[in-house]
């Protein structure tokens, strides 16, 4: 009997092959396939397990701040801010290892900034009760300003070595991964139990779906926004630690626009900008599509500004071509 | 206070004056006519550009590209006199509102046509525009010595002292003030943001009006892809980068909602005027340009509560006690 309730459960229809084949995830294994051999095809480098190492420090960074986006963006929030924060953490990084601060305490300080600049805005977005997109568009510009204004031209670059081997020397001889990489395949497989296994994950889709009525059926919806904004933000500071130590720099346009980066990350991977829908396999996925497609492009020396625009296109393409098959489908 | 909080484009403008005021004080130049106009001049394409992000806005959208649509046309515009340097002015110009107006219908056609949410739409042509930039010049740029005389000197003609940019936003700004004010079509806009099911229920098309506001968004960023191209005598990708938060910062300062419905002209055109005084203040309270994006950060929050703090208030229009006040009131 509990079986069968539990297979009926609303937003979870029971298992059939046309709705598999067009379920976002399928699209997305198809199109990460796609790009793995297209970019096998046009360059003999591409399979290279060097190679492919080094390809993913170009994304893991972005793909761990997706991770806290995906969740914020599922429960009808965002954070415009996360690259800002990555500026201000990797400053407050700079100004204490200037002071002669060691690895360790590098790290605590970049995580405790960020986390402190995720409590601000989760205070103004879950406390004060303003929309999250202003908000963030307003800290956006505080916190870079802050950066601009304490470093203005300059840069900060004396950095401990053993600070930037975190960024720049590899976790595991074999395969050859680097501590971002693992890092992000970590906070991935945490992230995607607790939503799809644990109660705080059904209770983010429900904040999605309809925030009034989760707060009626006994959600802490605000303590569990500020919860997100906070865990944003800590992770912008962990993406702040490990790419201040693989530039081995702090400049006040350090990490700038990838905010966009990091939404179009969480939206390709199929989460709803209206909220409610979403997983984080589909993220997952999507960091890995994105990540090999410039990596593919940037093999054959196209521009980045070009991969930006096939980027683009990628991104609208995937939204619209999905629905366009369901109307036309629907009109059958 | 209540009347400051109701009123609350007569409160901004008190706070711009004030503050005007307050650096004049400090810095006599500053209120010199000379430089009065030339901060008039500077804030134009700022006026018109929040003027046309407030349309989309109301209808619960957003629009990103504007800065990337504003590029590519200048772009397109400036190319196009480098090559034919001896044209007309309004060829120029109407080169730049014609890509922008493409742009702007791409935009829309995706989301009111097809359906997508606009932060998908106009994130991913944001960096399509940009990118296009590179792709059409080769990634070139266009100099002010590639650049025709009459292309470059009709944005800076004066007249009364002003620049013709400035001239250019008052009559922008008049027809968008009367387009929302007096016409059908204009009030729509409100009806569809306040309340998208009750505006079809009134048999508003809300896809036809979303469609008019990223065209009006996109045809407003093409001319203002021209002015700024040829005012500031240079066109290449990175043009206008980040531009776009500038323009939804003075919509949000100027009042207009980003929850949709909620957004005056006058509002839109002093929260614009607000980031002018400020941008073009602090060299001459001799503050590194380095602070200028902590401080229009910090303006925009403060903004967002103040308007949260109005908007409770106008919420409250539903009690009976309220509602006999503004019954009076009119």
């Amino acid at each position: 009997m509990s079986e069968k309730v539990r297979a009926e459960i609303a937003d979870q229809p029971s298992w059939r092959f046309s709705e598999f084949l067009l379920r976002w995830e399928t699209i997305l294994i198809c199109m990460l396939a796609a790009v793995f051999f297209g970019d096998t095809f046009v360059s003999p480098y591409f399979l290279d397990v060097y190679n492919l190492s080094d390809a993913t420090s170009n994304f893991s960074e972005k793909a761990i701040i997706a991770m806290g986006m995906a969740l914020l963006i599922l429960a009808r929030e965002i954070d415009l801010s996360v690259a800002a924060i990555i500026a201000v953490s990797s400053l407050a990084m700079g100004l204490a290892s200037q002071a002669g601060a060691g690895p360790p305490s590098l790290v605590l300080i970049g995580l405790a900034v960020g986390a402190a600049c995720g409590s601000f805005n989760g205070f103004l977005v879950a406390r004060i009760g303003l929309p999250s997109i202003v908000v963030t568009i307003g800290t956006m510009s505080l916190f870079r300003g802050i950066a601009q204004v304490v470093l203005g031209d300059q840069a900060i670059t004396n950095y401990p070595a053993g600070f930037q081997a975190l960024g720049q020397d590899y976790f595991t001889k074999w395969p050859p991964l680097h501590y971002s990489f693992c890092l992000f395949l970590i906070i991935a497989i945490v992230f995607a139990l607790v939503l799809h296994r644990t109660v705080l994950g059904r209770r983010l889709y429900a904040i999605g779906n309809n925030p009034i009525a989760a707060r009626f059926s006994g959600i802490a919806v605000d303590r569990i926004k500020f919860g997100l904004f906070v865990l944003s933000g800590a992770l912008s500071g962990l993406a702040a630690v490990l790419l201040t130590a693989r530039i081995g720099s702090t400049r006040p346009n350090i990490a700038l626009g990838w905010e966009l980066e990091v939404i179009t990350m969480v939206i390709l991977g199929g989460v709803s900008i209206a909220g409610g829908s979403g997983t984080i396999p589909g993220v997952i996925i999507a960091v890995f599509v994105l990540g090999l497609v410039t990596f593919g492009l940037s093999l054959i020396n196209v521009p980045g500004i070009v991969i930006s625009v096939i980027l683009g296109f990628l991104l609208i393409a995937s939204i619209t071509l999905p629905i366009l098959t369901r109307k036309i489908m629907a009109m059958r | 206070m209540n009347f400051l909080l109701r009123h609350r484009e007569v409160a901004l403008g008190l706070i711009i004056a004030a503050m005007v005021g307050g650096i004049g004080a400090y810095a006599p130049a500053f209120v010199s006519a000379g430089n009065i106009a030339s901060v008039l001049d500077d804030t134009s394409i700022l006026f018109m550009m929040a003027l046309a992000q407030m349309v989309v806005i109301l209808t619960r959208g957003i629009d990103l590209s504007v800065a990337a649509n504003l590029a590519l046309s200048g772009m397109i515009s400036a190319s196009l006199s480098q090559h034919f340097p001896h044209l007309p002015v309004i060829a120029y110009i109407g080169a730049g509102v014609s890509v922008g107006l493409i742009l702007g219908l791409f935009n829309g056609g995706l989301i009111a046509g097809v359906g997508i949410p606009p932060i998908v739409v106009t994130l991913g042509t944001l960096a399509i525009f940009r990118g296009l930039i590179v792709v059409y010049g080769g990634g070139s740029q266009v100099n002010a010595s590639d650049m025709g005389d009459v292309f470059q000197a009709f944005p800076k003609m004066t007249f009364l002292g002003l620049e013709t940019v400035f001239w250019i936003s008052v009559p922008v700004a008049a027809a968008m003030w009367l387009f929302l004010n007096l016409t059908r079509t204009g009030r729509s806009f409100y009806a569809v943001g306040g309340n998208p099911v009750a505006a079809r229920y009134c048999g508003i098309d809300i896809r036809k009006q979303m469609l008019l506001a990223y065209t009006i968004s996109g045809t407003v960023s093409g001319l203002c892809g021209y002015l700024w191209v040829a005012r500031y005598g240079v066109a290449y990708s990175e043009i206008a980068s980040g531009y776009e938060l500038t323009v939804i910062a003075a919509c949000v300062i100027g009042g207009v909602s980003i929850a949709g419905g909620v957004g005056t002209v006058p509002g839109s055109l002093l929260g614009a005027l607000f980031l002018g005084v400020i941008v073009n203040a602090l060299p001459v309270m001799q503050v590194t340009p380095f602070w200028q994006m902590a401080i229009s950060g910090a303006v925009i929050l403060s903004a967002v509560v103040v308007n949260a703090r109005a908007e409770r208030r106008a919420g409250k229009l539903i009690l009976p006690e309220a509602r006999r006040a503004a019954g009076t009131a009119k």
